[in-house]
């Protein structure tokens, strides 16, 4: 009878499941968790802060998210559940929720960034104090990024060959966990009250603050259902092309694809395992090949060498105070990032960029390369921390490690990155598009303008330019900078500053970044040697 | 024992608190014996300046200040004239800068107290004018000075170009006055001129060894020349190529001349279809005559259709740098005439492959152990190749993973085996992130 009265007192426990990132009920294991043997669950989301003017993201990325969040809401119906959006912060509803809900188990997905792990310490805190079971679970990357850092003696690998071959000495990812369904949900219902959809329901962007007349439609539409037909999509061009090759660049790569995956591999619409598995999948049916090479998987892999990089770097965003990062004298100069910003340099290749990225919230991965190098050590010499707000503002895949990552590759920061290479913001667009079909899509105030003369309009002569109806200086800004001559200059900045470096050649590669930082402007050399090599031998 | 104020943290070699342990450790274990509570041998007062000096020079300049504060003996250590042969004046405003400026304070202090101490000198400035006007008032003060190098530094836009040239120059000019021993003088993209040069040279003639002086608009043909004519110690020098002559090539290899070491030559176009003189062979001729070792160091900024001068003869050319796109048709030149190259640096081709361009360029420049390669395309075989042909004298190598293009013979994967075993060391292409 004891037993009985236990049994009795012991009731299935009430979940909730809070969503972050991982906005999926696919390969969710933290989900599955919260349902296993629950009597009740609850799956939420916090939106916070609650206006969107007060964040630094714009009406893509928010658009974006509201619409993952609707399509987890419809899919979680047809389960008889509901998502739960609530206002404010997490460390202070909480413990409403627990005692209101008379909570016993609070679950959700791993997440890896400094400034997540401190927040979910603090919640796990909260938790324990209201008797509250934690279940985490890894399902944002494909590997426990703690096990590749104890690999590596502790410290994350700071190049990518590093990186792949720690990886190819790890087990291979685990499968992703089945869906959520009606079977795993077993007796597990989720208590929908008359108002929820006032309460608890997904916002508009309207009632966010933002004013959507005129908004053109989502190039990217967010959600795990989209997500699931993108990836069917991709994997049947890439078996109809057979073909596993990097796909050569032309100028049709520029445009948004309906296969593209990073905004949903970001949010986590899309799990990367399922995406691994896929690829792996496939291969072997094409190739009839078991084993497929590390680069089948660079987009997956790349992400995950970020976020390995910066998982213990609270500081992995910042010049200042980050061990990894070299301390360049970047130029402070507002007038300049604006004009980069708002697509107003005056050079189409980059200003068409720009556009695309503030219109659409995606730009080609090369695109990027060609406005980073841009903005900091090709030619207006402004720091990378400047141009890493600008796409966490426009940018719908990037997220904070892998944007202030690949921010400070390309501006040749850390990584050992070459700097010799500069992207020309002339050369470079018409290489990929020589029509300049891509300018005058985004741009097209240049349309009138011929392929011989629409990336470097300021060169045609008046003639030309007033058949365009365009007049560079009047209908077009001119060109903010002299490229032959700002290249000139920063490629003589970045050897100055490299040429301190290559004095501490020899040293390992964990010494050589905790010193970069330190060791940097100590003092004024006795003599000036002038140093030949262009090409930096940082390398191990 | 006094106490150290401050000065807790100090990076690279021995810090005071490590020296002191040090210290300590030996004279305890001297004085075991002794009974306890009686005070130790050791009275840090009577630490030899010498050693202060050495440890000192270990101290970034910070912690050194810090120490300075300690007692009068470690201050008058702190201003010991060895300390203060080397400066660094960090001039930013932070409006234009995030880097911290070399306090003001400070500055007063070195002209007030050291300026007769200072030997190598250097200011880094950061974009805008009051930096450089900052740095231009501090040189006129250095009357006492007897500086043998001098350093003007632009780290951000070549802000020494807005401070009125009138001002410039006679700050500058009180330093080669005064110093009369200047062995290295770095001054690219200054207002410099031609008169300036001729007081440079005045009296420095004997002493100065190093020149660096790209993007001086203000200096012409002639008035480098005088530099080459008098200056006969001159060893490295770096301008831009519409200073460079066939008379200044020849005053660089004159009898009474030492063996150049380096030169360097920026090559800019200002506007498109730019005109460019031509040097001619037998100048470069005389140069490896006389310097056969020297480095010659071109950098091209140029656009493709202006490479027109250019590598239609042997030129003695060590490293090549092109900073735009650059054609295949120049490339094939540059395999012909460039037999001394070392170094190759291609930023853009274009999207046809350079294949006959490089294994030409592996046959015919039989020096070349560094080659970097941005967007341009070769085909995988050609590389393979190319690094055959060159071997393991190629110690760089480094190739942006999209130039090579895989054909019926390699793929991607493969090839980095290839080549790893040709050059008889592990190499890959350098990526690029793809997300």
């Amino acid at each position: 009878s004891l037993a009985l009265c236990a049994a009795a007192i012991t009731m299935a426990p009430n979940s909730i499941h809070w969503f972050r990132k991982g906005l999926r009920l696919h390969d969710n294991p933290a989900l599955r968790e919260a349902v296993r043997g629950a009597g009740t669950v609850r799956c939420v989301y916090f939106l916070d802060p609650w206006f969107a003017g007060s964040s630094n993201v714009g009406v893509n990325r928010w658009r974006f998210l509201l619409q993952c969040l609707e399509d987890l809401d419809a899919s979680l119906r047809k389960l008889n559940s509901r998502l739960f959006v609530i206002r404010g912060q997490p460390a202070n509803v909480f413990p409403r929720l627990f005692k209101e809900w008379k909570i016993s188990r609070l679950t959700f997905e791993y997440d890896s960034e400094p400034f997540g792990k401190e927040r979910d310490a603090a919640i796990k805190k909260l938790a324990m104090e209201a008797g509250v079971e934690v279940i985490v679970k890894i399902s944002h990357t494909l590997y426990d990024l703690d096990k590749i850092i104890e690999l590596n003696g502790g410290q994350p690998p700071l190049t990518y060959k590093r990186f792949q071959t720690l990886i190819s000495r790890l087990d291979p990812p685990e499968m992703p966990v089945e869906t959520l369904s009606d079977a795993l949900m077993g007796g597990c219902v989720t208590p929908v009250s008359e108002d929820h959809g006032e309460k608890y329901g997904v916002p508009s962007l309207e009632e966010l603050g933002f004013d959507t007349e005129g908004l053109p439609s989502a190039v990217w539409p967010g959600g795990e259902t989209e997500a699931l037909t993108r990836i069917e999509r991709h994997l049947e061009r890439k078996a109809w092309v057979a073909n596993f090759e990097r796909p050569r660049m032309n100028a049709n790569s520029l445009l948004a694809s309906p296969t593209g995956l990073s905004p949903y591999l970001r949010f986590g619409c899309l799990s990367c395992r399922l995406f691994y598995f896929k690829l792996t999948d496939l291969y072997r049916k094409v190739k009839k090949n078991s084993s497929p090479p590390l680069s089948l998987y660079g987009q997956l892999l790349w992400r995950e060498f970020f976020y390995t990089a910066a998982t213990n770097n609270p500081r992995f965003d910042k010049m200042e105070g980050n061990p990894i990062c070299v301390r360049i004298p970047w130029d402070k100069n507002p007038e300049a990032l604006a004009k980069w910003a708002e697509a107003k340099t005056g050079f189409p290749w980059i200003d068409a960029i720009m556009t695309q990225l503030r219109q659409e919230g995606w730009i080609h991965h090369l695109a990027r390369h060609a406005v980073a190098c841009f903005l900091t050590r090709g030619d207006l010499w402004i720091s990378w921390e400047e141009g890493m707000k600008v796409f966490e503002e426009l940018l719908l895949d990037a997220d904070w490690s892998v944007n202030a990552g690949s921010w400070m590759w390309l501006s040749c920061s850390s990584f050992f990155q070459q700097f010799f290479h500069c992207y020309c913001p002339v050369g470079f667009g018409r290489r990929t598009d020589p029509n300049g079909d891509f300018i005058r899509r985004y741009l097209p105030v240049l349309r009138g303008f011929p392929a011989k003369y629409i990336y470097d309009p300021w060169n045609a002569p008046e003639s030309v330019q007033a058949a365009a109806k365009c007049i560079i200086g009047v209908h077009y800004p001119k060109p903010m900078v002299h490229h032959a001559e700002a290249s000139r200059l920063n490629i003589e900045r970045m050897k100055q500053i490299y040429q301190q470096l290559s004095r501490y050649r020899g040293l390992g590669e964990e010494m050589k970044s905790n010193h970069l930082y330190r060791l940097l402007g100590r003092g004024s050399p006795k003599k000036f040697k002038m140093v030949a090599t262009f090409i930096a031998d940082l390398h191990f | 024992m006094k106490r150290i104020k401050g000065g807790e943290e100090a990076s690279g070699g021995e810090s005071p608190p490590e020296a002191c342990k040090k210290l300590r450790t030996e004279i305890s274990e001297e004085s075991e014996a002794k009974a306890a509570g009686e005070s130790p041998l050791c009275d840090w007062s009577l630490l030899p300046q010498e050693i202060l000096l050495h440890i000192f020079q270990y101290l970034p300049l910070l912690d050194r200040a810090y120490a300075s504060q300690v007692c009068r003996g470690w201050n008058e250590a702190f201003h010991m004239p060895e300390l203060w042969r080397c400066f660094e004046f960090e001039l930013n405003q932070p409006a234009s800068s995030y880097l911290k400026a070399t306090h003001p304070d400070l500055i007063k202090q070195i002209i007030k107290r050291h300026s007769n101490h200072l030997q190598y000198v250097s200011f880094k400035v950061d974009s805008s004018t009051e930096s450089a006007e900052a740095a231009c008032d501090i040189l006129s003060q250095l009357v006492n000075c007897s500086l043998k190098t001098l350093g003007l530094i632009s780290t951000a836009r070549p802000s020494f170009m807005e401070v009125p040239k009138s001002h410039f120059i006679s700050a500058l000019t009180v330093v080669f006055v005064n110093s009369k021993s200047l062995s290295s003088l770095k001054i690219d993209d200054t207002p410099v001129d031609d008169p300036s040069l001729k007081v440079l040279v005045a009296n420095n003639s004997d002493t100065l060894k190093l020149l660096k002086m790209s993007s001086c608009p203000h200096v012409s043909p002639a008035g480098i020349l005088c530099v080459a004519d008098q200056c006969h110690g001159l060893r490295e020098l770096a301008l831009n190529y519409h200073l460079l002559s066939d008379e200044l090539l020849l005053a660089l290899s004159s009898e009474k001349h030492v063996h150049l070491e380096h030169l360097r030559i920026d090559v800019v176009s200002e506007n498109p279809g730019q005109h460019f003189h031509t040097i001619k062979k037998s100048s470069w001729d005389a140069m490896v005559r006389h310097s056969p070792k020297f480095n010659l160091v071109m950098y091209f900024f140029l656009y493709e259709d202006e490479f027109g001068p250019f590598f239609n003869d042997e030129i003695p050319i060590t490293h090549l740098y092109f900073g735009r796109s650059v054609s295949k048709e120049v490339l094939g030149r540059v395999g012909l005439h460039c037999p001394r190259l070392v170094e190759l640096v291609v930023c853009a081709n274009g999207l046809r492959p350079l294949d006959e361009e490089l294994i030409r360029i592996a046959k015919h420049c039989t020096q070349l152990s560094a080659i970097g390669l941005g967007e341009c395309e070769v085909s995988c075989s050609a590389f393979v190749e190319f690094v055959k042909m060159c071997g393991r004298r190629l110690s760089q190598l480094s190739i942006m993973e999209e130039v090579l293009i895989p054909d019926h013979k390699y793929s991607l994967d493969e090839i980095h085996w290839e080549v790893s075993k040709h050059l008889g060391r592990v190499w890959f292409p350098d990526m690029m992130p793809t997300w």
